[in-house]
């Protein structure tokens, strides 16, 4: 039962799998994204991330105050390559 | 590119008080709202408003929106998208958006970020079971869209938020089990808390959620009391028969945006989480970024409406907009936001706040 508890509903990362990379030493939200994906879905981190954190202050007794989120990069959401090469394309936006 | 004076992102009530004060001193104003409707939680509020007559007290929540409504049509120069979602404020002030469906870029000359928070959740097993929701989801179901979550429910979180849906809930029918809150006391108004104990549903503070069950849905949740270090005490678990299982436990304010743009960002536990250092004027450290409502603090709608107008006001006048009596209504809406967080109920709003406000050099002398 244990299995469904889940931390990144976006890739499908459970408390387990999030509590062994911090034991493994992936003890800030960035490291363990880089290796588990978990941020990188439609959420951006906007669920999985305050769980990580959290569970990053348990594990490593550092108070939630002094874990930093991970680096928030544009775009907030999915966009398609098409829809900004048709903005390009279109005109009125310059290309820069 | 589109040129503008004044971007707010976010419609609901931070953005849209925010806009009516811009427009009205004279700015050019865009909105960017995400979803397909304006007000953001305003039009889920079916209960009426604390505050002083100012902040539309004894009125209901959708009711204020309509207000704020029929006050930006009669203004001319707000132009509004919906579906619209900005993506991303870069270095050089360029702003990107999705704009039904279309990427479109945006320049700017102030931009009042009022983007308000997102829920919490918690980690339990089967917690992805349908079933679950947040809160904010039972009050678009039941309220936008007039669809019953369950008949059911266990609530989870004491906080105005869990209080207030519970007593929506009983409203349309559905019967709520119980209200739980892992904090030793109940953190929303009396008021409301004494109002669903009179229906008759209890409310368990210092339990969580041990575990959810059900097969295709949820079907069962036992909950635990937990110790003064926050662990579970064995022996103490109840179980409760429910369809829905409503997950109230607090905001973080959504600053993604904040953090590209540069914004110094300080976490605040009383304030939700990470949120900017700003002024007095809701000023970021970002020259000409201004902040309104949860993003800056999860409070409640009154706060970040009054919030909003200050922004709008500060906003306009550092445009170099003739503001009449501009000191007076800054100071009324300072006022305004002093008495809001006064008194016990503010004590934590007020330490978080703090924290995070530059303070004038005047206000120094």
């Amino acid at each position: 039962m244990s299995d469904n508890n889940i931390i990144c509903r976006c890739s499908d990362l459970t408390k387990e799998d999030i509590r062994r990379l911090i034991e493994e030493g992936y003890t800030t939200f960035d490291e363990i994204k880089r290796v588990s994906r978990a941020g990188m879905g439609p959420c951006q981190g906007r669920t999985c991330m305050p769980l990580i954190l959290r569970e990053i202050s348990i594990i490593t007794g550092k108070p939630i105050s002094e874990i930093m989120p991970g680096t928030y990069r544009p775009p907030v959401k999915a966009i398609t390559l098409g829809q900004i090469a048709e903005a390009c394309t279109e005109g009125g936006n310059e290309h820069d | 590119m589109k040129q503008v004076e004044i971007l707010v992102v976010g419609g609901g009530p931070a953005g849209l008080c925010a806009a009516i004060n811009a427009a009205q001193a004279g700015a050019k104003v865009l909105v960017l709202e995400r979803n397909e409707d304006l007000g953001g939680q305003l039009i889920k509020q079916t209960h009426m408003f604390f505050g002083s007559e100012k902040q539309h007290a004894s009125v209901r929540g959708i009711d204020i929106a309509s207000i704020l409504f029929n006050k930006i049509y009669e203004l001319g120069n707000i132009e509004i998208y919906k579906n619209a979602t900005v993506l991303a404020i870069y270095d050089d002030g360029i702003v990107s958006a999705e704009i039904n469906g279309r990427y479109m870029k945006i320049k700017p000359e102030r931009i009042i970020v009022s983007t308000g928070a997102s829920e919490k959740t918690l980690a339990f097993p089967n917690n992805d079971l349908p079933g679950i929701y947040g809160a904010g989801a039972v009050q678009t179901l039941m309220n936008v869209h007039g669809v019953k979550p369950g008949d059911n429910v266990l609530m989870v979180g004491a906080g105005n938020i869990g209080l207030i849906v519970s007593y929506q809930l009983m409203q349309a029918g559905v019967n709520v089990k119980a209200i739980l809150d892992a904090a030793p006391e109940i953190g929303g108004y009396l008021v409301h808390a004494s109002k669903v104990r009179r229906m008759g549903v209890p409310i368990y503070t210092g339990y969580t959620v041990k575990e959810a069950y059900g097969k295709d849905y949820l079907e069962k949740a036992t909950i635990v009391k937990l110790n003064d270090k926050w662990e579970p005490i064995e022996g103490t678990e109840k179980d409760f028969d429910v369809d829905v299982l409503c997950i109230s436990v607090g905001l973080s304010p959504l600053g993604e945006l904040l953090w590209q743009a540069g914004c110094e960002m300080r976490y605040v536990g009383q304030l939700g989480g990470f949120v900017p250092v700003r002024t007095e004027n809701l000023e970021t450290t970002v020259e000409g970024i201004f902040v309104a409502g949860d993003v800056c603090g999860v409070e409640e709608a009154t706060s970040a409406m009054v919030e909003g107008y200050l922004a709008g006001l500060t906003a306009a006048d550092s445009l170099g907009y003739e503001i009449k009596d501009f000191e007076e209504r800054k100071q009324d809406y300072l006022e305004q936001l002093q008495s809001l967080r006064s008194g016990h109920v503010g004590d934590k709003i007020r330490a978080g706040l703090d924290q995070v406000t530059i303070k004038s050099e005047a206000a120094v002398v």
